[in-house]
């Protein structure tokens, strides 16, 4: 069998898989906060009672992957309307890609204290 | 360069109605045009531009929801504490202001769309079967239809008052 029948695309198809999988697991999580948000119009005593699940230390680590995701599908899909609207997006493509994976570990690095601040002053705090 | 004097012992043997001896008598067996349509191709065809623009929300809507959806994280999960801070009265804070109510209607509805033309897209990619995909489709469609009405008709009626 000659080697190479398996289509194992390079930058540019990892980034699309991963667009997918982000995207899929964003959507489903919007279901769920309409949902809990929904509960304000329940009681304030019942969207705090849920909300309280929000601030558990390992929902508040569930949310740094959510930015982590949302982060990743907002700056490869900039990259998607650069390939698809500017001339040169296909040529620059995979450079472009490095630069969101660049730009995504800047930020995520960024919003670590901030995103999980809850958790380090609650369980790591005095 | 003949056949015989350059072929490498593994390779695909060649059949004697290969290139070279068709003929009026034995013609090459007819490939259809790519997209030519055949007795398998769908019986309606589309007279409508619907995939350019969902293509076209897509990236429309995206824009918008880069601005939207980041702007709600660093109020929600990074300003002020994070996500201490969020509870009811929070929540009454910001929907005291149009602006805000405004922003996150905005947000509901794009990103809905937006979340449910992408699974659109996962169901027709993935699911092969027509009863599986009408089915995956209704169930998406109703989901979709009754988180925006619940969220707009949420955001519409909040009652900072009650109880």
């Amino acid at each position: 069998m000659p080697a190479g029948t398996l289509y194992r695309g390079r930058e540019g198809m990892w980034s699309w898989v991963a667009h997918r999988v982000t995207g899929v697991l964003i959507f489903f999580f919007l279901f769920v906060h309409v949902l809990d948000t929904a509960l304000v119009r329940v009681s304030p005593q019942d969207y705090d009672n849920v909300v309280a699940t929000y601030k558990n230390p390992v929902v508040n680590l569930l949310e740094y992957g959510l930015v982590a995701a949302i982060l990743f599908h907002a700056l490869n899909g900039l990259r998607v309307i650069a390939v698809d609207f500017w001339s040169k997006g296909p040529k620059y493509q995979r450079q472009m890609l490095w630069s969101v994976v660049g730009i995504w570990i800047v930020l995520m690095a960024g919003a670590f204290y901030p995103v999980l601040q809850h958790t380090l002053r609650t369980v790591f705090g005095s | 360069m003949s056949a015989e004097t350059s072929t490498p012992s593994d390779a695909v043997e060649l059949t004697s109605t290969s290139a070279g001896t068709y003929s009026p008598d034995n013609p090459a067996p007819v490939i259809e045009p790519p997209r030519a349509r055949t007795s398998r191709s769908p019986k309606k065809v589309s007279r409508t531009n619907f995939e350019m623009w969902a293509w076209l929300f897509m990236r429309l809507s995206g824009i918008v929801l880069v601005v939207l959806v980041l702007g709600h994280l660093i109020i929600q999960l990074v300003l002020d504490g994070g996500v201490s801070k969020i509870g009811f009265a929070f929540v009454a804070g910001r929907w005291a202001s149009p602006f805000w109510q405004l922003w996150d209607l905005g947000m509901l509805w794009l990103a809905m769309l937006h979340g449910a033309n992408g699974l659109r897209t996962v169901i027709n990619d993935y699911a092969e079967r027509d009863t599986t995909r009408f089915w995956l489709k209704t169930l998406l469609y109703t989901a979709t239809v009754f988180t925006v009405f619940l969220g707009t008709l949420v955001i519409f009626t909040f009652d900072p008052n009650i109880q």
